[in-house]
C-alpha cells in the first residue's frame, strides 16, 4: 500500500531524536544522583531506551531481550543489593582524592572529543540494512538462531558454562560461612536453664503476639493474665519502626460483645 | 786506576755443585719449626743451630778449595734453574761463589752460628724461642740467597727475605707496641729503598735483557752516563734503605727493640752491610760514572758523621751501639765510593766490624741478662768487677773500633782514611774526625758501663753469664783482635780480580804514614776527652737538662724522625685524606648519587600507588586516551 | 537514520559510563556505570550490524549481554559479602595496596 505522503522523517529517527536526550540525562543522572535507588532507576530508564533504539534498529531480537534480561533481571538484581546494602545510605560528595573531580572531567572529555573524532568519519556510504540478511536466512530469528547454533556454538556452550559457574559462584559467595558452630537443641535448653538459674530469665518461649477478631499481624502484642500488655511479644524492630497496635483498644470490640454474651446467657446455669 | 776484567765464571765442580745447600739447610729447617709448631719446642733450637754451624762448614769448604786455585779460576757459577720464562727473557737462578761472595758467605754463617748460640742462653726463658730460631734460620738463608746470588734479581729475592727476617725479629715480642712499631718502620723505610733497587733491575732488563752479573759488567760500558749515573743512584738508594744510612737512617735505632742477637747478626754484621755488597759487586757500573761514586761517597761521609753525632749522646747502650754501627757503615760506603781502590777497604773494614760489633753487642746483652734487661747505662757502674769476661771482651772490640794500633780495626779504618784522604781530602778529613769522635763516645760507653760507681737499681745482683753466652763472645773478641794482621796482608789481593781493582801490595805490619800517625793522635784525643768528662766525676743518675743544641738534636737522633713525619708523612697523610674524600664525595657520590637519585624518582613515582581503584582507573583511561590520540592523529584509525 | 548519529550517542554514554566510574565512591554505583558501558557497546554492535548488514553484530551483542548477566551476579554477590564484613559498600575502603 503506497502512502499518500511520504513521511519526512523516518520512525527510526523520530524514535532516536527522543530517546537520545531522553538516555543522556538517565545517564548524568545515574552518575550524579546522590542515592544508589536513584541511580539504578535512572540506569533501568537508559536500558528501556536502549531497547527503542534496538527495535529501531531492526533488531526486535535484542529490542526484547534487552527488556527481559538486563532491565528486568540484571536491573532488579541492582536494587535487591541495593535494599540489601542499604536504601538510605547516603553517600557523601566529598571527594577524598585530590586532583579526582577534576582530572576525570578532563580525561572524559577528552575521551569523547577523541571517540566522536575518531568514529564520527567512518561511514560513508548508507547502511545497508538487514533485509537481505533477514531473507537470506528466512527470517529474523532464524537468522540469528542459525548464527548462535552455527557459528557461535562453540561461544553459545561456553556462555553455558558461564553462566551455570556464576550461579554456583554466586551460591558460594553469598553463603556467608558460621563463624562460631550451630547451637544444637540440647546445649540451647541447657543454656535456657542455666539463665534461669542465674537470672530468673523466663526458660519458656516467648509468647505470641496477640490475636484479636480482625488483627493476625506481628504487630499486635500479647496480653498477659493481668490485662497489661507483654513486652516480649513484640518485635524490636517494629517498635522503632512505629507505634504498634494497642491492645486495649483492639480489645475493646471483644469486650463488648462479651458483656452481650453474658447479659444473654444470665439466666443459664447448667 | 786502570780497571781489571773481573773474574768470568767457570763451571761447578765437586762441591759447588751442592752449594745451594747453603741455603736450603737453614730454610727447610726454618719452615720446618714454624710448620711443626709446638712439637719442636723441646729441640727446634739445637737443629737450628746445627744447620747454621752446617752451612758454615760447606762455606769453610768451598773457601778453601777457592784458596787453592790460581786468580783466574776463582769465580765459580752454579747454575740451579730457569726461574722466570717470558717471551724473549728468561731469568736463570743460579749462584756465583768468587772471592767476594765466599767471604761474606763465611761471615754469614760463623758469625751468624755464634750467634746462634749465643742466643740458645740469652732465648732460654723466652717461650717463643723456637720461632726466634726459626727466624733466625730464616735470615741465614735469605742473607746467603742475597750474597751468593749471580744476578740481581735473585739478589732481590734474598733482600726481601732478609727484610722480612728483620721485620720479623724486630717485632719479636710483638705484645710490645714499641716493638711492632718498630718493626713496621724498618719495613716501610726499608721499602724505599727496595724502590731504588727495583728501579735499578728495571733499568738493567731494559738495557741489557738480563740482569745477571756477568751481562751487566759485561754492559756497563755501553750505557750512557746519563742512565750509567741513574743506575748507580737507584742502586744507592737501594743500598741507603738496607744500610741505614742518610736519608733512610730513621730506623735503625728502633730496630733495637729486636731481642739482642738480633741486633748483633742482623743490624751489625750483616743486613745492613748488603748495601756495602750491592755497591761492591756493582762496581763496573759505578766505574763508568763518577757522580754517582762521588754520591756514595758523600752519602757515607755524612752518615758516618750523623751516626757518631747520635751515638755521643745517647744512654741506651744499644742505640749508642746503633749509632756506631750506623757511622762505621758510613765508612764503608765512603770506601766503597772511592773507587777500586777503595773497593777491598770497605769489605775489609765490613769483616772487621762484623767481628767486633757483633762482639760488642753480645757483650751489651751479657751486661743486659746481667741487669734484668735494663739497657740505660746511667744505671750501670763498675761491672767489670762482677762481669770479667764480659769486660775483657768487650774491651777487646772496644780497642779494635776505637783504631788501637794492631787491632783489627786500626788497619781497616786507617786504609780508608788514608785512601780518602788520596782521593779528596775534605772527606778524608771528615773520615778523620769521624774517627776522633768514634773514640769519644765509645771511652764514654765503657766509663759508664764498666767503670766508675754503682749506680745500679733495687734488687739487681749482676752476674756472670752462663757459658753458652760467653763463649761466643771469647770466639768473637779473638777476631777482633788479630783478623787485622791476619788478612791485612791477603785480602786487597784476594778481592781484586773481583772488584775490578789493583792488588795493593800490603803487608801485616801497618804501614806507617803522616796520616796514620795524625789519625792515631785524633784517636787519642777522643778518648782522653771522653774520660776527661765521663772518667772523672759521678755520671748523674738522670739525664741532665742541656740547652746545647749539639747534645739536643744528637738525643733527638738529628730530628730525623721529625723530618720525616713533617715533610713526608704529613703532605703524604693530607694527599691520602685529599684522594678519600674525593673518592668520597665525587665518585662514590656520583655513584651513591645516582642511586638516591634513582630512590628519589621511585619514592616520587610511587605515590601514584594510593591504594584507590578509582585513581587506578583514571591512569587507565588517561593512558587511552593518549594511546586513542596517538592512532587518531597519526591516522592509523 | 544514519549510523552516525548512533555511534555518537554510544560514544556519549560510554563516556559519561567512564566519569561514573571514576567520580563516584558507592560500589553498586561503579557497577552500574560499568553496565551502562557495556549497554554503550552493545549499542555500537547493533548500530554496526545495520550498517554493514550483518547479523554477526546482533548476535555478538547478545553474547555481551549474557557474559554481562554473569558478570553481575558474581560481581554483586563479591560485594554483599564485602558489605557483611565491613559494613560499608564504599570502594575507597579497599586501600591497602598503597605505598
Amino acid at each position: 500500500m503506497t502512502p499518500l505522503l511520504t513521511p519526512l522523517v523516518s520512525g527510526a529517527a523520530v524514535a532516536f531524536w527522543i530517546c537520545a536526550p531522553l538516555m543522556v540525562i538517565g545517564a548524568l543522572g545515574m552518575v550524579l544522583a546522590r542515592k544508589a535507588v536513584y541511580s539504578a532507576l535512572f540506569l533501568a530508564l537508559v536500558m528501556v531506551c536502549l531497547a527503542i533504539q534496538y527495535a529501531a534498529q531492526d533488531a526486535p531480537f535484542l529490542f526484547v531481550v534487552q527488556i527481559i534480561v538486563y532491565t528486568g533481571a540484571i536491573m532488579m538484581l541492582f536494587l535487591f543489593v541495593v535494599m540489601l546494602v542499604g536504601v538510605d545510605a547516603e553517600e557523601s560528595f566529598v571527594e577524598v582524592i585530590k586532583g579526582q573531580r577534576v582530572a576525570s572531567v578532563l580525561a572524559v572529555l577528552g575521551l569523547v572529543i577523541l571517540l566522536v573524532a575518531g568514529l564520527s568519519r567512518t561511514f560513508v556510504t548508507a547502511p545497508v540494512g538487514l533485509e537481505a540478511a533477514n531473507a537470506s536466512a528466512g527470517g529474523h530469528v532464524e537468522g540469528i538462531a542459525a548464527l548462535i547454533f552455527g557459528r557461535y556454538v562453540l561461544a553459545f556452550e561456553a556462555c553455558a558454562a558461564l553462566l551455570i559457574t556464576a550461579a554456583v559462584g554466586a551460591m558460594v559467595l553469598a553463603h556467608g560461612e558460621r563463624i562460631t558452630p550451630r547451637k544444637d537443641q540440647t546445649s540451647r535448653a541447657a543454656e535456657r536453664m542455666a539463665a534461669y538459674a542465674a537470672t530468673g530469665a523466663h526458660p519458656g518461649p516467648r509468647p505470641n503476639s496477640g490475636v484479636f477478631a480482625r488483627h493476625n499481624s506481628i504487630d499486635t502484642p500479647a496480653l498477659l493474665p493481668d490485662g497489661t500488655v507483654a513486652k516480649e511479644s513484640l518485635s524490636d524492630v517494629l517498635v522503632m519502626r512505629g507505634p504498634s497496635a494497642d491492645p486495649n483498644e483492639l480489645g475493646v470490640a471483644n469486650a463488648a460483645v462479651h458483656k452481650e454474651i453474658a447479659a444473654s446467657t444470665e439466666g443459664e446455669d447448667d | 786506576m786502570t780497571l781489571l776484567d773481573t773474574l768470568t765464571p767457570v763451571a761447578p765442580t765437586g762441591l759447588f755443585t751442592s752449594a745451594w745447600l747453603m741455603i736450603a739447610i737453614p730454610l727447610v729447617v726454618a719452615g720446618l719449626l714454624l710448620l711443626a709448631g709446638k712439637v719442636t719446642n723441646a729441640w727446634g733450637h739445637l737443629v737450628a743451630t746445627a744447620a747454621s754451624i752446617s752451612a758454615f762448614v760447606i762455606a769453610a769448604l768451598l773457601f778453601v778449595d777457592l784458596l787453592g786455585r790460581d786468580a783466574g779460576q776463582r769465580a765459580v757459577g752454579v747454575p740451579l734453574y730457569d726461574w722466570i720464562t717470558a717471551g724473549s727473557w728468561t731469568i736463570k737462578a743460579g749462584l756465583l761463589i768468587d772471592p767476594l761472595s765466599i767471604l761474606f758467605a763465611m761471615l754469614i754463617t760463623g758469625v751468624g752460628s755464634l750467634i746462634h748460640v749465643y742466643a740458645i742462653g740469652y732465648m732460654a726463658h723466652d717461650p717463643g724461642r723456637r720461632r726466634f730460631f726459626a727466624y733466625l734460620n730464616l735470615f741465614i738463608a735469605a742473607m746467603l740467597t742475597l750474597v751468593l746470588a749471580d744476578n740481581y734479581l735473585v739478589l732481590f729475592l734474598g733482600w726481601e727475605g732478609v727484610g722480612l727476617a728483620s721485620y720479623l725479629l724486630i717485632s719479636f715480642w710483638q705484645h710490645k707496641p714499641s716493638a711492632a712499631t718498630a718493626g713496621k718502620k724498618a719495613f716501610v723505610v726499608n721499602r724505599v729503598g727496595d724502590l731504588g733497587m727495583l728501579m735499578a733491575v728495571f733499568t738493567m732488563l731494559a738495557m741489557f735483557g738480563s740482569s745477571s752479573f756477568v751481562d751487566v759488567n759485561a754492559g756497563a760500558a755501553s750505557l750512557t752516563p746519563f742512565w750509567a749515573t741513574m743506575i748507580g743512584i737507584f742502586l744507592l738508594l737501594g743500598a741507603c734503605g738496607k744500610s741505614a744510612q742518610v736519608p733512610l737512617q730513621s730506623w735503625l735505632l728502633d730496630a733495637m727493640e729486636g731481642p739482642t742477637p738480633v741486633s748483633a747478626l742482623i743490624h751489625a754484621a750483616t743486613m745492613v752491610t748488603a748495601g756495602v755488597y750491592l755497591v761492591v759487586r756493582s762496581h763496573e757500573i759505578y766505574a763508568h760514572t763518577v757522580t754517582a761514586q762521588l754520591a756514595v761517597a758523600i752519602v757515607g761521609t755524612v752518615t758516618l758523621l750523623a751516626g757518631a753525632w747520635i751515638g755521643c749522646a745517647k744512654d741506651d747502650i744499644k742505640k749508642v751501639l746503633a749509632g756506631s754501627t750506623m757511622s762505621q757503615i758510613g765508612y764503608m760506603m765512603l770506601a766503597a765510593g772511592i773507587g777500586p781502590e777503595g773497593y777491598a777497604f770497605a769489605i775489609f773494614h765490613l769483616l772487621t766490624h762484623g767481628f767486633f760489633k757483633a762482639n760488642m753487642f753480645l757483650g751489651a746483652g751479657s751486661v743486659m741478662h746481667g741487669m734484668h734487661d735494663d739497657v740505660n747505662m746511667r744505671h750501670y757502674g763498675a761491672l767489670r768487677k762482677y762481669m770479667p769476661y764480659t769486660f775483657i771482651t768487650f774491651a777487646m772490640g772496644y780497642l779494635a773500633i776505637i783504631g788501637f794500633p794492631m787491632f783489627s780495626g786500626f788497619y781497616s779504618k786507617d786504609h780508608i782514611i788514608e785512601t780518602a784522604f788520596e782521593h779528596q781530602p775534605v772527606l778524608g778529613l771528615c773520615a778523620l774526625v769521624g774517627a776522633g769522635v768514634t773514640a769519644f763516645y765509645m771511652t764514654r760507653l765503657m766509663l759508664m758501663t764498666f767503670f766508675g760507681e754503682k749506680r745500679w737499681a733495687q734488687g739487681v745482683h749482676p752476674h756472670e753469664s752462663p757459658a753458652v753466652m760467653w763463649i761466643p763472645l771469647v770466639l768473637l773478641a779473638i777476631p777482633s783482635v788479630i783478623a787485622g794482621v791476619v788478612m791485612n796482608a791477603w785480602i786487597g789481593a784476594w778481592l781484586a780480580p773481583a772488584v775490578g781493582a789493583e792488588d795493593p801490595h800490603l803487608h801485616w805490619y801497618p804501614h806507617l804514614s803522616l796520616i796514620g800517625i795524625v789519625t792515631t793522635l785524633v784517636v787519642a784525643a777522643g778518648a782522653f776527652l771522653g774520660w776527661w768528662l765521663f772518667g772523672r766525676g759521678p755520671i748523674p743518675a738522670a739525664v741532665p737538662y742541656t740547652s746545647n743544641l749539639a747534645i739536643i738534636a744528637g738525643r733527638n737522633d738529628l730530628f730525623g724522625d721529625a723530618f720525616n713525619e713533617n715533610v713526608l708523612m704529613k703532605p703524604g697523610q693530607a694527599v691520602t685524606a685529599a684522594v678519600t674524600a674525593v673518592d668520597k664525595s665525587v665518585i662514590d657520590g656520583a655513584v651513591e648519587g645516582s642511586a638516591q637519585l634513582a630512590l628519589g624518582f621511585g619514592a616520587g613515582l610511587r605515590r601514584v600507588q594510593n591504594g584507590y581503584v578509582r585513581s587506578y582507573g583514571l591512569t587507565m583511561i588517561v593512558g587511552l586516551f593518549v594511546i586513542g590520540l596517538v592512532l587518531v592523529v597519526g591516522r592509523l584509525v | 537514520m544514519n549510523s552516525e548519529a548512533y555511534v555518537i550517542l554510544a560514544a556519549i554514554l560510554f563516556a559519561i559510563g567512564v566519569l561514573g566510574f571514576l567520580v563516584r565512591r558507592n560500589a553498586l554505583v561503579l557497577f552500574m556505570s560499568v553496565e551502562l558501558m557495556l549497554n554503550s557497546c552493545n549499542l555500537l554492535f547493533v548500530t554496526f550490524a545495520r550498517q554493514w548488514g550483518n547479523l554477526d553484530g546482533q548476535v555478538a551483542s547478545f553474547f555481551v549481554m549474557v557474559v554481562a548477566a554473569a558478570e553481575v551476579v558474581v560481581g554483586l554477590s563479591i560485594i554483599v559479602a564485602i558489605f557483611r564484613t565491613r559494613r560499608s559498600a564504599s570502594v575507597d575502603n579497599a586501600n591497602l595496596l598503597k605505598f
